[in-house]
């Protein structure tokens, strides 16, 4: 086996720059929560199904466990630990809480992230699409029903 | 203003949502190993030797292990036990000289960097003399292990057959599928030598049995031992248990003195972690001619896996004994085989027993009705435990309890669920949609829960001297909001703001027992021990209070946290923090601080019940089944918090569709998983979910706890496969063909082409 290479990243999470070293195959996700120390991005499949592990990039909700750190020097990345104002949840962060869209919580960071990224460039989302959009995340313990909720309060909360 | 009943806002859920929580793959300590386990590839095999050097010759590598260098550690023993004698079953946390499911451990390698330790693992090589697998023990003839048979019944079966006016048999099959939970396992192991314990965090469900078991199998004492439990990411059943790993991560923190960090990716989990259900069921009934149901024989096979984990036989002794559910069949006999095969091994599910179990007696009652032209609401009706028989005892035990139905009005749900439906109305209009073409149907599944399973559970309740609140359990919260329930409970009974209410659980140096966090016990458990200790800290208040404030205790009471005469609020008070400055050790005679613990024991369990309503819509040409509504009625006895209890139930609701069309744990014939990604386990999205309509009821508290609850975290999936399967075989015109979940799209084809 030959030495492991390592190359240096610098990273933009959040508006602070992280500068890592990191193997070029090692992914976004791990490189996040490993390197940066933002464990609010959670993996839960690791093959780009279930979403948990959704964050922003420039604006676009990806997935980043299909991304590899390499690939993202420059680009403007949002995790679920930039959404919060200090003290002050974000809407849509409160809407789940009022609607009782969490159980366990884990899969709750990438449908925020997800709803963050749609809502910005679709302010107010039909039922149909707003459905077809959230079907990319897996949760497990909700029924979805309490998600779709959330997600239409914020919209409407957000459009002020 | 009461909580209890009032649907406030989870107090866990800030750290959820800001991304501050800490689940078991977010800890990390310095000088940390990582662990990759290294599986079997094939189903069944002798193990020659397992080549470990080129591994350990890798820079960063600690350690390998095989199943050599453990085996002074015992095989993992059974949480759970009603069979004797089955000890051999039980599963190493190395496999030694035999593999038996592809994902056995085989090995572990430990190395500095999670990567590196996976590249490490691709270089171990087992070697395998492989041997036939058994996939499908039903089939397998002599080569099929039988470990045991479990039997339960009473009544004059004889009688009831020998000159019955109508007997139906029928073969039915409930799919492999399990919890899968968003959440992997995790778990990170230290000795700590300053207090000269073993911690592992990443602790779950039954974090004190755990430890005990952990202790033992290490030869450790007791208080040696400490297992915290942090954010879980989803429990169902299956996670918490104890399984290989988590023995493994101890062992090696105790033997390398490192932090010992391993958390599984998705695949293992779909080939490590307990699976579930995988029953077939023979089934007879005898029947008079106006459905009235005089006995029912059941036989039926439990497709177990490859070895028994810590519920033994759980799985077939609650499906032998909750398979009658709410019918009051004067006989009745079941009989479960536990069968060994070479696939991952079984455990609990959400509802275990249960959601096989009425899939079977449903489809039963449905076929009844067929043959007999009755409305199958009627037969239900006619067969239901009427409410002058309750309690109602079934005449056997399960898990080590008597079956006696607590409380409840069968039939009166059963008019409730139809007036909701609108039954009459519905089924013309699905009639009508039917004869326009449409392959629509209604389907519907009765079924008695059971929940609070004791002995026992202890919660101490403490105020502070700032008058803040803490409550420690000894369950667990698996994101159902135990946080909530309890503070919820605890605030009404001491007479605080639930903002004062801190909980703790899962932490077993926090108390000296806990059983966990399963079996819909929590609320019931938990809750009823918070309230025997806040009104044990409500009365120690008080008494101080009645001292200080030169009045009757009778005439005094508590509320936001500051103690008055009743119905004088703006009078002489004293808050509970006050008081607790008073109980410091030396200011008081007795006991000092304003604490209490409350230990709630029960001999017997709680039955809540309900029905499920299922309406789908069939394309026979896809085989697509889509689920336009479910409706779930539900008696709870009482809804601490109604929010939450409907989350509980929409949840389970979902994970029944799931079971019912799509999730299934598929073998090939050499025992090769089929089903190892979430490309091929295909759990429900929201595109799949119809907005589960609930309707809560309240009407029969549980006589068998103080709160009158009745669990509530099963009964949203328990008749889903039942409700749905019954409604695909009307939407088909197939009253009879309908016999196994899951329903994927080859299936509904071909009972719909009449094939099947």
């Amino acid at each position: 086996m030959t030495e492991r290479t390592r190359v240096e990243v610098e990273l933009t999470v959040n508006g602070r720059s992280h500068r890592v070293r990191v193997e070029p195959r090692r992914t976004l996700a791990d490189a996040l929560r490993d390197d940066c120390g933002l464990t609010g991005t959670h993996l839960g499949c690791e093959h780009g199904v279930c979403g948990a592990c959704t964050i922003l990039a420039d604006g676009e909700p990806v997935r980043s466990c299909l991304m590899f750190a390499v690939q993202c020097e420059g680009m403007d990345l949002r995790t679920v630990e930039d959404l919060a104002d200090g003290d002050r949840l974000h809407p849509i962060q409160q809407a789940f809480w009022e609607n009782h869209g969490l159980q366990c919580g884990f899969c709750t960071p990438g449908f925020l992230m997800l709803s963050a990224g749609y809502l910005a460039q679709n302010p107010d989302p039909d039922e149909e699409e707003l459905r077809a959009v959230l079907s990319s995340n897996l949760c497990r313990c909700t029924g979805y029903q309490n998600i779709l909720k959330a997600v239409r309060q914020a919209a409407e909360v957000m459009r002020g | 203003m009461s909580y209890v009943g009032s649907s406030v806002k989870r107090i866990e859920d800030r750290p959820l949502l800001t991304g501050e929580a800490r689940f078991a793959a977010d800890l990390s300590l310095p000088d940390q190993l990582h662990m990759r386990v290294v599986r079997s590839p094939v189903a069944h095999g002798r193990l020659l030797e397992v080549d470990t050097s080129e591994a350990r010759s890798m820079d960063g590598v600690e350690a390998v292990w095989t199943g050599d260098d453990v085996r002074e550690v015992p095989p993992i023993d059974f949480r759970m036990a009603w069979v004797e004698g089955l000890e051999r079953f039980r599963q190493s946390i190395l496999a030694a000289d035999h593999v038996r499911y592809v994902g056995e451990p085989v090995a572990i390698v430990l190395a500095e960097d999670p990567y590196l330790a996976e590249d490490a693992a691709e270089l171990v090589f087992a070697g395998i003399d492989e041997l036939d697998p058994v996939v499908d023990p039903m089939a397998a003839g002599p080569a099929a292990i039988e470990t045991t048979v479990v039997e339960k019944a009473y009544g004059d079966l004889e009688g009831a057959f020998g000159d019955a006016p109508v007997v139906v048999e029928m073969e039915l099959a409930v799919g492999r599928h399990s919890g899968v939970p968003m959440e992997t396992r995790g778990a990170l192991a230290c000795y700590d030598p300053l207090r000269s314990v073993l911690e592992m965090f990443g602790a779950a469900k039954v974090p004190h049995h755990n430890r005990a078991a952990i202790a033992s199998m290490l030869g450790l004492p007791l208080g040696a031992v400490v297992l915290r439990e942090g954010h879980v990411g989803g429990g169902f059943g299956i996670r918490g248990e104890l399984y290989p790993e988590d023995v493994l991560v101890c062992l090696a923190a105790l033997r390398l003195g490192r932090p010992i960090r391993w958390v599984e990716d998705r695949r293992e989990h779909m080939l490590a972690a307990n699976h579930s259900r995988d029953q077939v069921h023979r089934i007879r009934a005898a029947v008079e001619s106006d459905g009235r149901i005089r006995g029912v024989i059941d036989e039926f096979w439990v497709d177990q896996g490859a070895y028994l984990r810590t519920h033994q036989v759980t799985v077939t002794e609650l499906t032998t004994s909750m398979l009658p559910g709410p019918y009051a069949w004067p006989a009745y006999r079941s009989r479960g085989h536990v069968m060994l095969s070479n696939k991952t091994p079984c455990g609990t599910y959400r509802a275990p027993g249960r959601y096989e179990s009425t899939f079977v007696r449903e489809r039963l009652i449905e076929v009844i009705a067929h043959r007999l032209s009755l409305d199958s609401s009627e037969v239900r009706r006619r067969n239901l435990v009427p409410p002058e028989r309750m309690p109602f005892e079934r005449g056997i035990a399960a898990l080590g309890t008597e079956v006696t139905y607590d409380s409840g009005d069968y039939p009166g749900l059963l008019d409730r669920t139809l007036e909701y439906l609108d039954y009459e109305q519905l089924t013309a209009d699905l009639a009508r949609r039917r004869s326009d073409g449409e392959r629509v149907g209604l389907g519907m599944g009765f079924f008695v829960e059971k929940s609070g399973l004791g002995p026992f559970d202890g919660v101490r309740v403490t105020v502070d001297e700032a008058g803040q609140v803490l409550v420690v359990t000894g369950v667990a919260s698996i994101g159902q909001g135990v946080e909530t329930v309890l503070a919820q409970v605890c605030a009404d009974a001491l007479g605080v703001g639930i903002e004062s209410v801190r909980v703790r659980h899962g932490q077993t140096d926090d108390l000296a027992y806990g059983m966990g966090a399963f079996a819909s016990r929590v609320t019931v458990m938990s809750g009823s021990a918070t309230l025997i200790a806040a009104r044990r800290v409500r009365r120690k208040a008080v008494d101080v209070a009645a001292s200080v404030l030169e009045a009757d205790p009778d005439d005094l009471t508590i509320d936001r946290g500051r103690v008055f005469v009743r119905g004088s609020p703006g009078g002489p008070a004293i808050t509970l923090g006050e008081v607790a400055r008073r109980l410091r050790p030396g200011l008081t005679a007795g006991e000092p601080g304003l604490t209490a613990e409350g230990w709630f024991t029960v001999d017997h369990m709680v039955y809540p019940y309900g029905i499920h309503a299922a309406v789908v819509r069939v394309d026979p040409d896809s085989g697509q089944v889509e689920v336009e509504r479910l409706v779930v009625a539900y008696e709870v006895g009482k809804a601490v918090n109604p929010e939450l209890v409907h989350g509980q139930i929409a949840g389970g609701a979902a994970q029944g569709i799931g079971g019912a069309l799509l999730e299934d744990f598929a073998y090939d014939e050499s025992g090769q998983p089929l089903a190892a990604t979430f490309m091929d386990y295909l759990m429900p999205t929201v595109a799949e979910m119809p907005d589960v309509e609930v309707l809560l009821l309240e009407e029969a508290p549980s006589p068998a706890n103080p709160l009158g609850v009745k669990g509530a975290g099963e009964g949203g999936i328990t008749a889903v496969g039942a409700a749905v399967a019954n409604a695909v075989a009307e939407a088909l015109g197939r009253p009879e063909e309908v016999t196994r979940l899951p329903l994927g799209p080859e299936r509904v084809r071909r009972i719909a082409a009449g094939v099947a």
